[in-house]
């Protein structure tokens, strides 16, 4: 029931994207197209996951025992930042297809917030591994579910006759604002 | 350089390309952390001050650093600056370092440092970066705060700038009949504030831009 919450907190009321505000860069620059919203949303699940386990085990069984904990900042960026060019070169040789389809948007994903930020939570949280798995998980899933629908919601304005200073990130932003009002309102549910 | 493009690069980062406004970098801290006026000036300066060093530390450092590893080292000279940051924060004022939370951490990723290391500070010299630092960043500070201002009075009638010093703007609520709405301090609010703010940047943008135009013609 417990893991039950956190997934349904993670993937729709505290949305990672619309309640925590991490993300917002891709979220507003990789959403015209659907296609390439979706594809960033599924790499960004990939990473998100992968280094969130990384950092547990480091922080947990490196760093803690080693009374290093001032150094979160740096390790958790640094395997971020190594753990992308990884699979970003993994991709490359094992499935070219799948490198294709989400290669130009692992190298942006090292500056995505969301997943330093979901990273640092799962420790300030002081989740346990199953419950760290879960919530990078449906943090993740919450971002391409976003992804999804925002994409979906920009193809459909650019049709619409929007007053000239307001076009782009301006109607973007209350589009989102909308979005976000509906989300919160999600938590009635349980 | 001259002393009139100095004052170009520290005036260009507050409004002309002001970061968050017209350039849209830095986004998740302006809608995260501008509830409250206190938060604002708070996030704004920690960002300065991490801006500031990494700027000066990474223009010294440019020429030695080769081209195909630039990018780790930035972002560990980053990191270094904002892990100073947060156990000063965490040692000084620590009702401030709660309220930001993991976004004191989310510096290192945060577009505008990055952004200027990588666009500044690694072509130019030590003072220009330490200009360009102070631009960018008071441009940062001015539109976190400009956010919080709109957002604190009309969702909870109150200015709170430090601590326990704050301006009461209830009597005017009350003198005119209506009650603050807490819809502007909460997650949707912030983004349509935002919307609001960069469109009439956009439009006033536009509107100069047809003045200009139609005086050449």
């Amino acid at each position: 029931m417990e893991l039950a919450l956190i997934a349904f907190m993670a993937f729709l009321t505290e949305n990672v994207v619309l309640y925590r505000f991490m993300g917002i860069c891709p979220f507003l620059g990789v959403s015209k197209k659907k296609s390439s919203a979706i594809g960033m949303g599924l790499a960004v699940i990939f990473v998100i996951v992968l280094s969130s386990i990384v950092t547990w085990l480091l922080y947990h069984y490196v760093l803690k025992p080693l009374d290093l904990v001032y150094l979160r900042i740096i390790v958790f960026i640094l395997v971020i930042a190594s753990l992308v060019q990884i699979v970003e070169m993994f991709i490359k040789k094992f499935t070219p297809s799948l490198y294709r389809a989400l290669g130009i948007y692992l190298p942006l994903i090292t500056t995505n917030c969301a997943v330093l930020g979901v990273a640092t939570l799962v420790i300030n949280y002081d989740y346990n591994f199953i419950q760290m798995l879960i919530f990078s998980l449906f943090s993740g899933l919450g971002f391409l579910f976003v992804m999804f629908i925002f994409s979906s919601l920009r193809e459909k304005i650019n049709e619409y006759n929007v007053p000239e200073g307001f076009r782009g990130i301006p109607i973007a932003l209350i589009t989102a604002a909308a979005m976000a009002i509906i989300f919160a309102r999600l938590g009635g549910i349980i | 350089m001259d002393k009139v493009s100095k004052k170009t690069i520290l005036l260009n980062g507050i409004f002309k390309q002001n970061s968050v406004f017209v350039l849209t970098l830095g986004m998740c801290p302006t809608l995260a952390v501008t509830t409250s006026l206190e938060g604002a000036i708070g996030m704004g300066f920690a960002l300065l001050f991490v801006l500031i060093f990494s700027n000066i530390s990474i223009s010294l450092v440019r020429k030695i650093v080769p081209n195909e590893i630039r990018i780790p080292v930035y972002i560990v000279i980053i990191a270094t600056f904002v892990t100073i940051v947060e156990m000063l924060l965490n040692a000084y004022l620590p009702d401030l370092y709660d309220k930001l939370g993991v976004f004191v951490s989310l510096i290192v990723v945060n577009c505008i440092v990055l952004g200027r290391a990588e666009a500044f500070a690694s072509k130019n010299n030590p003072i220009d970066s330490l200009l360009d630092a102070i631009g960018s960043g008071l441009g940062f500070v001015f539109a976190l705060m400009i956010v919080a201002t709109i957002r604190e009075i009309l969702g909870v009638g109150t200015l709170t700038i430090w601590g326990s010093i704050q301006v009461n703007f209830m009597p005017i609520f009350t003198a005119l009949g209506i009650k603050p709405a807490p819809f502007f301090v909460s997650n949707p609010g912030a983004f349509i504030v935002l919307a609001f703010l960069i469109g009439i940047f956009q439009s006033v943008a536009i509107y100069r831009k047809k003045m200009k135009s139609r005086k050449v013609a």
